[in-house]
């Protein structure tokens, strides 16, 4: 009763999670292309699509997909064997023991009349599967807490599922071991199936168990004579034989069972079979209702993600559909951190400490951001950051072994919090070559505008020098900076600078305009003027450190050794940290 | 001979004839290639932002080339440049050093200075060298005018970069000359590509970049040739979108070193990927043709 009440209610939590999780895909929008697209048209989009794909050759595509990275898993095993050898055990001992195990009673009494679960092959590969998902969660522990592999981050819905996996498997060989020893169960069973046995027909049988099948009994002890043994064994034969294959078969549960061998009766008499079945049955079920929430759910959703990515592309197919997919695709992400190890600016991590810097824990916060929920400017800020500190190198996308095409997913949020209006440094770095080769396509008309509030927030005044009165204070604004300034050696070198021009007569940027100053604000010997006085709001209002290319001829023709490119680089690390500064400020106000 | 290679991000998906013609003439000419796919970043984009950030990739790269004993090769200047910047910062700042093997360490790396950086062109004038290419030459290009693009980073600033004379270099267009084209005379020569500024003032990287196709044109040539990953991004891919916003006078198109190279060796234009341009450079086999024909 207890059993059916709570399989029930698990069962509709987890349909219900499920209706919800993918109605989310269809609800929710990432990034600019379908956010205009309603739920239905999204809906239908979908039917149209899959339809087309269905009866169209790309059916063969997915047919090779699925065999190949979903089965195979061919990918996992290019990248990292001993992943592979962890999910695969995992996988196989998880899918076949649910289907010949935890659903005996529709899928193995259908296809074998004579199934009992005491009986072979079954016992023995009950076991079997149970101890490939022993090993795969042996294998997930070594390689999350021992290896330590860099920047593969373990999240608390890591530990979750392995905790979750780990109860249901030890209180399933427990069970199984306790069963065994069960003096209890012996004469349950004895009871139900040997109607028409004498006591001393009972009581070699009882030897006979005691000897061969490894029941601990409070009556009878071993050494036991051969002729004992002989007709216990008829009686075993008569009754017993057709559904129970030796317990030696069910290796873990029977080794478990001569481990526990001394403490058998106790256990028996606390009746711990029936609490481990309690235990068993109940971790089951919780792991079955929290699955569409927790990263198990990947077990429906990676192969969805690996198939509709292998038959879509963007600009061939719906828009609406890609929108759907990106949705899907949040889900596919196991958090298995393959991207985060091979991501090639990963390393920035280890400097920024920002953890949206790594692939596989941005995936959580823009699950976050397509969810609606609240968040603060800078923990908006700190997403955004970790959206632009990317190359645009695809290497995520390559390696992702649930196909998810991560870098299309960046981009297309980063758009969508650019519009969101909080500042963005990194789009004035080179990382926005990306952005700049893709403006075309995009035809984005918001395009010029996180340029222009990165440096209205960078400027001190939030607006640029040429824009200014232009008369300086008397007393230098030096907001205690000149101190961290000497910190580097190329930026001690600006005090040698006496101003002779050379800098910027050879700034190819400076020759570009007739009148630079009102384009750059400040010309290159006038800032490195300007820092040997520590006038640094100007110095900061100045739109020439952000026009600077970096050529460096400037510093190869100064005669006085000034590294001005060097500084100037370091110059614009100071304006942008001074601008966080204030960000943070204005938080705390 | 051999190399670990630091394939650039941008080379993958924008820029795959890079990687190709760089394999096929390295491997015409001998050179073994090492992929490290633990690679990462140069560190250049980075500068901009965060000073550690941008050392800390870079060291990383080094240390990871140091493990396998190999100098690090790379097919971009301004990956070029930011490694040797952070090298000789890493061998003359003992507390940046330190600080960068300590972070480094989490990764069972570290970095002692033992390896060089070098740039392709390097590899190919100073390892190679000149007459041993020349004895590998198969087909010259006859009357082909090939302006000349050094880039920044390789040249300067000429105290870290190490590879020419920084006002008067000379080192490439005899690359080039090996080919039998004629590395002409051009005044911006010398000059930024423009591409640091193309997705910050698009307007200013784009002035820079007509006014160096416009010189090299003007200055009669029939391609421009680069031998760097942005250099290239600018004038091929942001060259086309030059051309269509502001008209097509300025029309030039860029060839990589290693496909020039590559077809002088015999290599033929398919693994080269010169369909891959954006700016069609196909009919520079015409050049070739022309010659065998005669």
């Amino acid at each position: 009763m207890f059993f059916t009440i709570t399989l029930y209610i698990s069962l509709a939590i987890f349909g219900l999670g499920l209706i919800y999780k993918v109605s989310t895909w269809f609800r929710y929008t990432v990034g600019v292309d379908a956010r205009d697209v309603p739920p239905p048209q999204r809906v239908l989009a979908f039917v149209k699509g899959l339809t087309l794909t269905l009866f169209s050759p790309r059916i063969l595509t997915l047919l090779k997909v699925f065999v190949l990275d979903v089965l195979l898993q061919i990918k996992v095993l290019q990248q990292d064997f001993l992943k592979w050898a962890m999910h695969m055990c995992m996988y196989y001992g998880f899918t076949l023991l649910l289907l010949m195990h935890g659903l005996d009673k529709i899928v193995t009494s259908a296809l074998f009349p004579n199934y009992y679960p005491t009986v072979n092959p079954f016992l023995f590969l009950r076991n079997l599967f149970g101890i490939l998902i022993i090993v795969g969660i042996g294998i997930a522990i070594y390689r999350r807490f021992i290896l330590r592999v860099a920047r593969l981050r373990t999240s608390p819905m890591d530990v979750y599922a392995i905790i979750i996996l780990a109860i249901i498997m030890i209180s399933g060989f427990l069970l199984e071991g306790t069963k065994i020893t069960s003096y209890s169960k012996f004469q349950d069973m004895v009871e139900e199936y040997t109607i028409q046995a004498d006591e001393e027909e009972l009581r070699t049988l009882e030897a006979y168990w005691v000897a061969k099948y490894g029941v601990v009994s409070p009556e009878v002890k071993a050494p036991f004579d051969a002729e004992t043994l002989e007709a216990g064994q008829e009686a075993h034969e008569m009754s017993c034989v057709e559904c129970h294959s030796r317990p030696q078969w069910g290796f873990t549960g029977y080794t478990l069972a001569k481990i526990t061998k001394p403490a058998a009766l106790l256990l028996d008499r606390a009746n711990a079979s029936s609490i481990l079945w309690y235990i068993h049955f109940l971790a089951c079920f919780i792991g079955l209702a929290y699955l569409p929430f927790s990263k198990m759910f990947h077990i429906f959703t990676t192969p969805l993600s690996l198939l509709a990515n292998a038959v879509m592309e963007k600009g061939k197919s719906d828009p609406a559909n890609i929108a759907t997919r990106q949705l899907l695709e949040l889900d596919a992400c196991m958090h298995c951190g393959t991207c985060s190890v091979q991501c090639r600016v990963g390393v920035v991590f280890e400097a920024m400490h920002n953890a949206n810097i790594l692939p596989s824990e941005k995936i959580p916060s823009v699950k976050a951001l397509v969810a609606g929920k609240k968040l603060n400017g800078e923990e908006i800020r700190n997403i955004q950051e970790g959206l632009h500190l990317c190359t645009n190198c695809f290497r995520c996308t390559v390696v992702c072994p649930a196909g998810i095409n991560l870098q299309e997913l960046w981009f297309n949020v980063r758009e969508t919090l650019l519009e969101k209006g909080e500042p963005e440094f990194l789009v004035l770095s080179p990382l926005s070559l990306y952005r700049g080769l893709m403006k075309e396509s995009l035809e984005l008309n918001y395009y010029p505008d996180p340029i222009n509030l990165a440096l209205e927030t960078i400027y001190p005044t939030g607006i640029p020098l040429e824009m200014q009165d232009r008369t300086s204070p008397l007393v230098p604004s030096a907001n205690g900076w000149s101190s961290t300034l000497h910190t580097s050696v190329q930026a001690k070198t600006f005090s040698q600078c006496f101003s002779c021009v050379t800098c910027t007569n050879a700034c190819p940027v400076v020759r570009n305009y007739p009148n630079p100053i009102e384009f750059v604000g400040m010309l290159p010997h006038q800032i490195m003027h300007a820092a040997g006085m520590g006038l640094w709001d100007l110095i900061f209002s100045s739109k020439m450190l952000w026009d600077c290319l970096g050529c460096y001829q400037c510093q190869e023709h100064c005669p006085q050794s000034v590294r001005v490119a060097d500084v100037l680089y370091e110059l614009k690390n100071m304006a942008i940290t001074q601008a966080r500064k204030k960000l943070v400020k204005q938080i705390e106000r | 001979m051999n190399f670990v290679l630091l394939r650039c991000c941008t080379t993958p998906i924008v820029l795959k004839q890079y990687e190709w013609s760089t394999n096929a003439v390295m491997e015409k000419l001998g050179i073994g290639l090492l992929d490290v796919p633990e690679l990462g970043c140069c560190g250049y984009p980075l500068r901009n932002i965060s000073f550690k950030a941008h050392v800390l990739a870079t060291a990383r790269n080094l240390a990871l080339s140091e493990k396998e004993n190999l100098d690090l090769l790379t097919v971009c200047n301004c990956c070029y440049g930011t490694m040797k910047y952070v090298d000789n910062l890493m061998k003359e700042d003992a507390s940046i050093r330190n600080e960068v093997n300590t972070t480094l360490a989490k990764e069972g790396l570290r970095y002692e200075g033992d390896i060089k950086a070098r740039h392709i062109l390097q590899v190919l004038y100073e390892d190679i060298g000149i007459e041993a290419i020349k004895e590998k030459v198969v087909q010259t290009f006859d009357g082909l005018k090939i302006a000349t693009h050094y880039g920044c980073r390789i040249l300067r600033p000429s105290k870290v970069a190490q590879f020419d004379k920084p006002y008067s270099p000379s080192k490439f267009d005899e690359l080039v000359e090996v080919t039998g084209a004629k590395s002409i005379d051009w005044s911006t020569k010398l000059e930024c590509c423009g591409s640091p500024l193309w997705g910050i003032n698009n307007e200013l990287s784009l002035d820079l970049t007509e006014n160096k196709l416009r010189d090299a044109k003007q200055s009669g040539a029939d391609y421009l040739c680069v031998a760097c990953s942005y250099c290239q991004i600018q004038f091929d891919i942001v060259q086309k979108i030059l051309l269509s916003q502001r008209g097509i006078g300025a029309k030039l198109p860029s060839i990589l070193y290693p496909q020039l190279l590559g077809l002088s060796l015999g290599i033929d234009g398919k693994t080269l990927g010169l369909a891959e341009n954006q700016v069609s450079i196909s009919e520079i086999e015409w050049f070739l043709l022309h010659k065998q024909a005669s």
